[in-house]
């Protein structure tokens, strides 16, 4: 009896207690804006700064009074970018009464959250999930984001390739979801142009103890340029030793590199790599404002995917505004009919889900800064 | 040109089993004398790198000259890991030295992510540069291209300390104490040697060599962050296990071998499946020699 | 009240841990923006509560060494109490299975859904529990099982459109197969050797999956995985209640074949086997097939929970089968009351809900897991429901 009482008690105690923890709030005419993404563990710097774009931007609008005569408010939640997670952080969502979603932020949780939002006519607008089945496979009508999909990013960086003239190209990823799919466009169009030859194309194991077995097949191979999809970690791990070993080969990577923090820790050899990244908007003044706003409320520079999370709600918002509601139907007519000021420039939405107006660019690393080609 | 890149690759293959064999010794040794997988010692591998990081960077602040700076935080690293080695073992695995081993696994897996946890909230989720610490020793520009600084100073201390750990072992007093223990806890315990001292020797040890690896390797990849322990704890257990888990010399074969496979697997076949190739190669070994390379047959006592 | 000698004792522990934490935890080095920052108050904190630890941690060790002996005769008790009390054991069953068949329509979709990942848990917890609990093997790659299920049914969904229910037990067979394929190298490996080989074999299942584009698609993983359907067109929130319900019975179909399994000969050859290998062969159990079966019944669990999985979250990719997943597995089983049917159910759900009940703390989750596994093991190693062994009194007047 005692055994079984124990159990009994215990599970007794662990369902109540989770039933009873959603008990009805007082009704407050808010507007709900749901924010998903990693905001603890490994990832949460690829999350966090979309919770303070989203932050500043309601506290804004708030300030001036709201929207429709509502104001808003975020409500949000942790998918630590794993996509069991992401399916229950979007049930729980859908059961908060969110109008729509900002997120999530990794294309895997983000494909796992989807079928959630699409049943339950939510629409989400990310500022990062980049895999381009998510608007090209025509899935989720409901899936909207600002910024270009990987594929687009692939032809760009393999134009400027043919442009600088390699002809032996070394194809690398770090067998990552994002990496890898890079690799795989940037090969596919690679194969199907014929302009170059890819003389390799591996995937290096992130976490390893050395890198020489891979740096000594790259130079085995006799390529004149390496493009790498992947995150800056690996790239300035791969290119600080193929540097010390002398290797003159043309670097060229995606924007999971284009970020200021891999010319910090790959220091002086970062000089010279190419990385593709969206198109500089810095000196857009709604940019500027925007940094500026995230430097006074919190005392630093903003992280990844700052202004595309920040485009995203003021997107949404003016949405909300101009259709007048926040049903389904209404807010994704007006986004994809209207352009939106945003700190990426003017933008509107195409009938898959993509964002005009927002491209890539190839940069390079001059002097210690990334400078736009 | 073909044979100077498989002896690349070879010497590739001899640097990882370098590294492999600092970390494998100290889990070879605990395993050795208290039968416990230490599955937080690629943590105290981490703790080390991070150490020698920070004790660096408060120095280099203060512009002290490279040199020491480097002799100081290698110091610090393998004081600080022989410390918190010591202080885990008291803590998460001297109350469980009855229990069953299944216990004290599940306790080793908790300290390690706690120790994980632990450094990523106290310090930071970011991959942090590591500083160039070592000189660069010029006899060896020549062959610069071929063979590091790094690699050598790590193949040349991965020597060196196997020879000193088998001096200790074989030769000294503190070897036989250690020895004794690892043979019959208890027949150790009735002749008077005192096992607890003899524990926290060999995790000092351990640790101590952990943490050599930590500096050198985080030195010659350049950056760290809290996971680094996780992955290479995992590959220098394999390694050990392979080469015969409880005996020295079988931790550093084991982890030779497991480099080179690793490297020529990379090399001649793909990188892709690079961390298959050292779990295929240890269930092939073990098919066939179910102790491992060097591994003693233990006889059970019915 | 406080000796003096312990005061020095924690005193010292407290020192010890201000020097040992001191680099890690007051400074900060930011090599990136070449910062340094010295946090003092976290010196402060940790001496303070360092001491107070250590007696605290010194009580609870003493009291464990004096409370060894009372344990032992409590347990057979228990089961006597237990035979006693069956006319409660009705009712309260009763209850409880009220309390689930109410609870999705009650509660919201969210909630449905996480708890559906808990019955998913006491599936793979059962399972895991025939190899580790009953026949004592040391498995750490349970995982790839649960992964053999999820993707079987992913694939086969994709290529063929083959529907859940198909997909179930043929989920189940593939992972049989591969528990049988584990089972036949590992069968000479003793303790230790043995767990790093299941590990080992979990991690190349994954690197498969991870690598072998053309088979699994690789990282991106596999999407838009039907749910499981009866005919009718359903939306989100009644299709959560219908993979309730399928999880529903699935544990109920689980719990009583386990029930069964070990209470039976095999069962019972496999406690024989767990407590002392040499000894039951030489009573004639047949280790070769004791193990194998142990494998490859333990895998069927995780193959259908792997598909149910695959259907549940329409989603699956590799990264969701990593070691970490096997250990999650193991320290349910472990913690939960190894051999314990009722023990492994309560370990399940403690490792479901605890962390959505802590996603407001969710920092500091993994840190406090990972010190509550060393604790358990310290202090109450046979998990949070121990596993009695089944006790039978003879009255005088029974024999004859």
């Amino acid at each position: 009896m005692k055994r079984f009482t124990k159990l009994f008690v215990i599970a007794l105690a662990l369902f109540a207690a989770f039933s009873l923890t959603s008990c009805k709030e007082k009704e407050a005419p808010t507007i709900k804006i749901g924010v998903a993404g990693p905001h603890s563990g490994d990832l949460a710097s690829y999350g966090i700064p979309t919770i303070k774009a989203a932050e500043l931007v309601i506290a804004k609008v708030n300030a001036a009074g709201g929207v429709n005569g509502s104001m808003l408010e975020l409500v949000i939640e942790d998918d630590v970018c794993k996509p069991e997670v992401a399916a229950n952080t979007a049930a729980k969502l859908v059961g908060d009464g969110v109008v729509a979603v900002i997120g999530h932020i990794c294309s895997g949780a983000t494909k796992a959250a989807m079928g959630t939002y699409l049943d339950s006519e939510l629409l989400a607008i990310s500022p990062s999930a980049t895999n381009p089945p998510l608007t090209q496979s025509g899935d989720y009508p409901n899936f909207f984001r600002t910024i270009a999909p990987d594929d687009a990013q692939a032809l760009v960086e393999v134009e400027f390739a043919y442009a600088q003239g390699y002809k032996k190209i070394a194809v690398l990823h770090d067998k990552g979801d994002y990496g890898k799919g890079f690799a795989e466009f940037c090969k596919a169009l690679l194969e199907a142009d014929n302009k170059a030859e890819i003389v390799l194309y591996e995937g290096i194991t992130p976490g390893a103890v050395d890198y020489t077995a891979i740096i000594n097949k790259i130079a085995s191979s006799g390529a004149d340029a390496v493009i790498f999809g992947g995150y800056h970690p690996e790239a300035s791990k791969l290119i600080t030793q193929m540097k010390k070993k002398d290797m003159n080969l043309a670097f060229l990577s995606d924007d999971g590199v284009k970020d200021d923090t891999f010319i910090k820790v790959a220091g002086e050899y970062a000089e010279g790599v190419y990385a593709t990244g969206p198109m500089d908007t810095t000196s857009n003044p709604l940019a500027k404002e925007a940094l500026k706003a995230h430097q006074d409320e919190y005392g630093e520079d903003p992280g990844a995917f700052y202004l595309n999370a920040y485009a995203a709600v003021l997107a949404l918002v003016n949405a909300i505004d101009v259709a007048d509601s926040t049903e389904y139907a209404d807010l994704t007519k007006a986004l994809r009919s209207n352009y939106v000021d945003t700190p990426l420039g003017s933008i509107s939405f195409d009938a898959k889900g993509d964002a005009i107006g927002v491209g890539f660019a190839v940069y390079q690393v001059q002097n210690g800064v990334y400078v736009e080609l | 040109m073909k044979i100077d890149f498989f002896f690349q690759y070879l010497l590739s293959g001899l640097t990882r089993g370098s590294i492999y064999a600092l970390i494998a010794l100290g889990y070879t040794m605990v395993y050795g004398i208290v039968k416990l997988i230490n599955f937080a010692h690629g943590e105290i591998y981490m703790i080390g790198a991070f150490t020698a990081l920070i004790v660096s960077g408060v120095l280099g602040m203060y512009g002290v000259d490279p040199v020491v700076t480097f002799m100081i935080a290698i110091t610090a690293a393998v004081i600080y890991s022989a410390a918190y080695g010591v202080t885990l073992e008291k803590i998460a695995y001297k109350p469980l030295r009855k229990a069953p081993r299944l216990s004290a696994l599940i306790s080793a897996i908790g300290m390690s992510m706690f120790l994980q946890n632990y450094v990523l909230l106290a310090q930071t989720s970011d991959f942090l540069p590591f500083p160039e610490l070592i000189p660069e020793f010029e006899f060896l520009d020549p062959i610069k291209s071929i063979l590091s600084t790094n690699q050598f100073l790590i193949l040349v201390t991965t020597a060196v300390v196997m020879v000193l750990l088998t001096i200790l072992i074989k030769f000294t007093r503190t070897g036989k104490a250690m020895r004794a223990t690892a043979q019959d806890r208890d027949m150790a315990q009735l002749v008077g040697i005192n096992i607890n001292k003899v524990i926290s020797i060999t995790f000092v040890i351990g640790s101590a060599t952990a943490a050599i690896g930590g500096v050198l390797i985080s030195s010659q990849i350049g950056q760290i962050n809290f996971y680094i322990g996780f992955i290479v704890g995992i590959k220098a257990f394999v390694a050990a296990v392979l080469g015969g888990i409880g005996s020295i010399p079988g931790a550093v074969l084991g982890s030779f071998v497991l480099g080179i496979t690793e490297s020529f697997g990379t090399g001649y076949i793909s990188s892709d499946y690079e961390d298959a190739f050292a779990f295929i190669i240890l269930i092939v070994i073990l098919i066939f020699k179910p102790s491992g390379l060097l591994g003693r047959k233990t006889t059970e006592k019915v | 009240m406080f000796k003096l000698s312990e005061i020095k004792k924690s005193l010292l522990t407290s020192l010890w841990f201000m020097f040992l934490t001191f680099p890690i935890m007051v400074l900060k080095v930011n090599t990136i923006t070449d910062t340094v920052e010295w946090r003092w108050n976290n010196l402060a904190i940790v001496g303070v509560g360092s001491f107070i630890l250590s007696f605290v941690w010194r009580w609870a060790l003493d009291r464990k060494e004096k409370g060894g002996s009372k344990k032992e005769s409590s347990g057979q008790l228990k089961k006597m109490a237990l035979a006693k009390a069956i006319q409660y054991k009705m009712p309260t069953l009763i209850v409880i299975g009220i309390l689930l068949i109410a609870l999705p329509f009650v509660a919201s979709m969210y909630q449905t859904s996480v708890i559906t990942t808990a019955l998913m848990y006491i599936i793979l917890g059962l399972g895991l529990n025939v190899v580790v609990g009953l026949g004592g093997l040391l498995h750490l790659g349970y995982a790839a099982f649960y992964a053999v299920g999820a993707y079987t049914y992913a694939l086969l969904y994709f290529h063929f459109g083959l529907n859940f229910w198909i997909a179930l037990p043929i989920g189940a067979l593939f992972s049989a197969i591969l528990g049988l394929a584990i089972g036949f190298p590992v069968l000479r490996l003793r303790g230790d050797y043995l767990a790093i080989v299941t590990l080992a074999f979990g991690e190349i299942t994954r690197l498969v999956l991870e690598n072998w584009n053309e088979f699994s698609f690789g990282p991106s993983g596999i999407a838009n995985i039907a749910r499981p359907s009866i005919g009718v067109k359903m939306r989100l929130p009644q299709a959560t209640i219908l993979i309730y319900f399928i999880a529903i019975a699935m544990v109920i179909f689980t719990i009583f074949v386990v029930n069964r399994l070990e209470n039976s000969r095999l069962g019972r050859a496999w406690e024989a086997m767990r407590e002392d290998e040499i000894a039951s062969q030489s009573m004639g159990i047949d280790l070769t097939k004791a193990k194998l079966l142990a494998f490859t019944l333990g895998a069927v669990w995780a193959g259908f929970a792997g598909v149910l999985f695959a259907a549940k979250t329409t989603f699956i990719n590799p990264a969701s089968f990593t070691v970490w997943e096997s250990i999650t597995v193991l320290c349910v089983v472990v913690i939960g009351g190894m051999g314990s049917i009722p023990g492994v159910i309560v370990g399940a759900l403690l490792f479901t809900l605890l962390p959505e009940f802590l996603r407001g703390v969710s920092e500091y989750r993994m840190l406090v897991f990972g010190i509550t596994l060393v604790i358990m093991m310290i202090f109450r190693p046979g998990g949070m429901i121990q596993k009695t062994r089944n006790v039978y009194k003879f009255k005088d007047g029974d024999i004859k």
